[in-house]
């Protein structure tokens, strides 16, 4: 019965926010645009920290993955966009099951696994910082927007486009969540989290399940990541692949809540608008370092007040859902 | 070719001595508190900021700043160890990164609001200065940086090999229980180890100053070559730290010249990877049971 | 037909040899027991059984087939599911969750799955607390939920690991008749026990470790009167009470 007042919520919230691009000018819009985008890639990262347990902090590795492989796509082999959406998921799920093969298959756990992972996102960096063939450090540029361009073939429009673009990304992908964790795998994943030599010798197959998180959770990085290359038009490894992507990508769902659905969107509902006044509040008064405290500051606060995100006590104050 | 080759490895090692100075300031947090100090290279930041204040404020050389940095980062570190980082002592793993995370942000942002995004360099008739030992020209910079990192290294050892205070220290973090159980004091003690971590990291900082423009934004490149020393040189081993330092400085400065200096931690990644998959105690660290 | 096969099963921990060249079988169908004292490499035998820990040397039969050095899943997807020592519930999940992890090992869909944890939860008599969350539960609870969450994966072979531990006497009683009842049912069942009032009642073959060698093997009675058992336990000068009781 709650699932269904659930699902009902859901869609109506959906319709609503649908007609978004009707009733917000463009600023607003951009901005939604980039909670969606976090609040998706933060639900993907939320499979792997929140239900599986493993922490990755190299998850640009992925998005720019996903990232490199639409922006390539699209500029060297002039192939449709579309294209690019699969093939991101693709590519980044592949980087994600190979990290984690690595890392389970070597039996790495906790600060040695996140290392690993931002070592993998490093190389991937530098690697692709003197990549000629894909811009090196100079980037990677999408060819200009025609004015008779159709964001439904190219992928690429306005506001609104992106809006909604980005609107149905995190509704498939956090339906696609959903299913997941309250399925089989989901209570595998839990099980694994909570004590993986307990789950093992109950049968849980606990390398094979750790490493379909880290592929799922990577791939959805990776449209997303294809995503980000068609809303900016360009593409600079630094940016996508940096240590600072990495960090951006997990404050969201560690603000909002881990292991919850609706934690990582609550926390890029709080976090990106934040993001954006405090880029302007610094560049009005040109102070440069704002975002940082900013975003240090709200960490903090959630860590030692709230170190499971915001989700959780709010919930219970609003009495929605059980506890997962 | 031999003299330049030569020049290019006194240059690291000698670096990979100050390397080894920050590295011994980790080990001594995460190596044997366990706490996975993310924030570890915006400390030696602010130690850079204090050699480069001191010098545009009064002409101190890094030798002076050194003291001053390690004390006001023991301070930093002994403070907030003991009212915020000591209630996460226990806590799982990915909330101490973030804890250490959030405060790496802060200090960054900090750093660039009171003292500008752009690199500041310390210019001194000091800079210039070599020493000639034969074909080696060592940089009296480098060379009185890496004689002081060793010196603080040594004395750091000592005094937790030697002093009941630090062999008390090794204990608590061996068995919490246990070294409360005898009376340990354990939240001061592991005050007094964060202190001693920061300190090498501000020293440590003070002493490159002269050797790189200073820059907020330096801190995540220190805080990741001193887990990858520590990790390769072996958790909570001296030893190991000082290795590490040496070898990850030697292959910096070899791969700077031989390959391309934006490739120069290609090596060392790639290293952290084959130490964390296959040798994952180091060179010098013990198996976990 | 004996469904466990051990042969020459050792594991040696640098320089600590914990378990010697232990041979023993376990009938399908039967209650086995598993005894001796503390530290004698019982739990270590189980570990290896399961594929928990690698052998140093010695072979794991199951129902015929080599199983040495297969993982713990592997192991419970033959049908061999043990339990631990000390209990480990899956913390953050309920009581039903727990089990259904288990039920999830031979049942995919996730609705078969809950009914089929529920029917386990209510045979062993947990099944008031299915939505209790799994670290409120008592010990007692703890020691059922462990068994129900093994039970739930259908084993053929099911060890317990001092499941009697810390119980009262009504409460072991209880388990020990849930023991018979699913033994009658065909379950095979292998058990570290210390609990001898429980062992020799419910066993129906006791296999005797010391110092990691098995030192004797067979019915409860015999057993007994075994004066090596008696030695083990009681010490030297206790040998000739064996010889004393069997007259």
């Amino acid at each position: 019965m709650l699932e269904m007042r659930s699902a009902r919520m859901a869609v109506v919230l959906l319709a609503v926010l649908f007609a978004g691009p009707w009733l917000l000018d463009d600023f607003i819009l951009s901005v939604l645009t980039l909670v969606f985008l976090f609040a998706s890639v933060g639900l993907a990262w939320n499979l792997m920290m929140g239900y599986a347990g493993q922490l990755s902090l190299g998850h640009a590795l992925h998005f720019g993955a996903g990232a490199y492989a639409m922006g390539l796509l699209v500029t060297k082999l002039g192939v449709s966009a579309w294209f690019g959406l699969p093939l991101s998921f693709v590519v980044g799920a592949l980087f994600g099951a190979l990290v984690g093969a690595l890392g389970f298959r070597f039996a790495v756990r906790g600060v040695y696994f996140a290392l690993l992972t931002i070592a993998f996102a490093e190389l991937a960096r530098i690697l692709v910082e003197h990549w000629a063939f894909a811009g090196g450090n100079g980037g990677l540029f999408l060819p200009a927007l025609t004015p008779d361009n159709q964001p439904l073939l190219s992928l690429r429009g306005g506001a609104g486009f992106f809006y909604h673009a980005l609107l149905v990304t995190l509704a498939v992908i956090w339906l696609a969540c959903a299913l997941l964790v309250r399925g089989r795998i989901g209570y595998y994943w839990r099980a694994v989290r909570e004590d993986e030599d307990a789950a093992r010798a109950i049968g849980v197959p606990a390398t094979r399940v750790k490493v379909l998180a880290a592929a799922l959770s990577a791939g959805f990085t990776g449209v997303c990541g294809a995503w980000y290359t068609l809303i900016q038009g360009s593409l600079f490894p630094d940016s996508v692949l940096g240590m600072r992507m990495s960090i951006d990508l997990i404050v969201a769902p560690i603000v909002g809540g881990l292991g919850t659905l609706f934690g990582p969107i609550l926390g890029a509902i709080v976090i990106q608008p934040l993001n954006e006044l405090s880029k302007d509040f610094a560049q009005e008064f040109s102070i440069s370092g704002l975002k940082l405290i900013v975003y240090g500051a709200v960490l903090l606060v959630i860590v030692l007040f709230a170190p499971h995100g915001i989700w959780p006590p709010l919930a219970r104050w609003l009495r929605i859902g059980r506890r997962k | 070719m031999l003299e330049f080759y030569g020049n290019v490895i006194v240059g690291g090692l000698l670096l990979g001595a100050v390397y080894a100075l920050l590295a011994t300031g980790l080990n001594v947090i995460f190596g044997v508190m366990r706490m996975v100090n993310f924030a570890h290279g915006e400390m030696v930041v602010v130690g850079m900021y204090v050699g480069y204040g001191l010098w545009a404020w009064t002409g101190a050389p890094a030798l002076v700043a050194a003291p001053v940095a390690a004390l006001l980062l023991f301070a930093m570190g002994y403070v907030f160890q003991r009212f915020v980082a000591n209630r996460f002592v226990e806590a799982p793993q990915h909330m101490q990164f973030i804890l250490y995370i959030a405060i790496a942000l802060i200090i960054t942002g900090l750093h660039a609001v009171f003292f500008g995004p752009d690199p500041r360099g310390i210019q001194s008739a000091a800079s210039f200065e070599v020493y000639q030992l034969g074909l080696i020209r060592l940089d009296a910079v480098r060379t009185q940086a890496a004689v002081a990192s060793l010196m603080l290294i040594a004395a750091l050892w000592a005094w937790f090999r030697y002093s009941l205070t630090g062999k008390a220290i090794q204990a608590a973090a061996e068995n919490r229980v246990g070294g409360q159980a005898i009376g340990i004091r354990i939240p001061h003690l592991f005050a007094l180890t964060a202190g001693l971590g920061f300190a090498c990291a501000g020293a440590a900082g003070a002493l490159v100053a002269p050797m790189f423009d200073v820059q907020p934004y330096l801190g995540g490149e220190f805080t990741l070559v001193a887990f990858i020393i520590v990790i390769v040189g072996g958790l909570a081993s001296l030893p190991g730290a000082l290795v590490g330092g040496l070898l990850i400085g030697l292959a910096e400065a070899l791969a700077a010249t031989v390959v391309a200096p934006s490739m120069k931690a290609l090596f060392s990644y790639g290293l952290l990877v084959l130490v964390i998959l296959l040798r994952p105690q180091g060179l010098f660290g013990k198996v976990e049971a | 037909m004996s469904l466990l096969e051990v042969r020459g099963l050792t594991k040696v921990y640098s320089g600590l040899t914990a378990v010697s060249a232990v041979d023993f079988s376990v009938q399908e169908g039967s209650i086995t027991a598993l005894i001796g004292p503390n530290g004698a490499g019982k739990t270590t035998c189980f570990n290896l059984i399961a594929g928990a820990t690698r052998c140093t040397a010695g072979q794991v039969l199951f129902d015929g087939q080599d199983i040495t050095g297969q993982t713990p899943e592997q192991a419970c997807e033959r049908g061999i599911a043990r339990t631990f020592q000390i209990v480990r519930p899956l913390a953050g999940m309920s009581v039903l969750e727990n089990v259904v992890v288990g039920a999830l090992l031979r049942e995919h869909s996730v609705a078969t799955a809950e009914r089929q944890a529920m029917a386990v939860l209510e045979r062993i008599g947990l099944g008031a607390k299915a939505h209790a969350s799994a670290s409120a539960l008592a010990l007692p609870e703890r020691k059922l939920l462990e068994l129900a969450k093994a039970l739930a994966t259908r084993p053929r072979l099911l060890m317990l690991d001092e499941v009697m531990a810390g119980l009262r006497p009504t409460e072991a009683d209880g388990i020990a008749q849930v023991l018979r009842d699913l033994n009658g049912e065909g379950l095979t069942i292998l058990l570290i026990e210390h609990v001898m009032r429980v062992v020799m009642a419910v066993a129906q073959t006791i296999v005797v470790l010391h110092h990691g060698e098995k030192i004797a093997e067979g019915e409860p009675g015999q057993i007994a009167h075994n004066p090596k058992v008696i030695e083990c336990y009681f010490g030297g000068g206790a040998a000739h009470l064996a010889v004393k009781a069997a007259r």
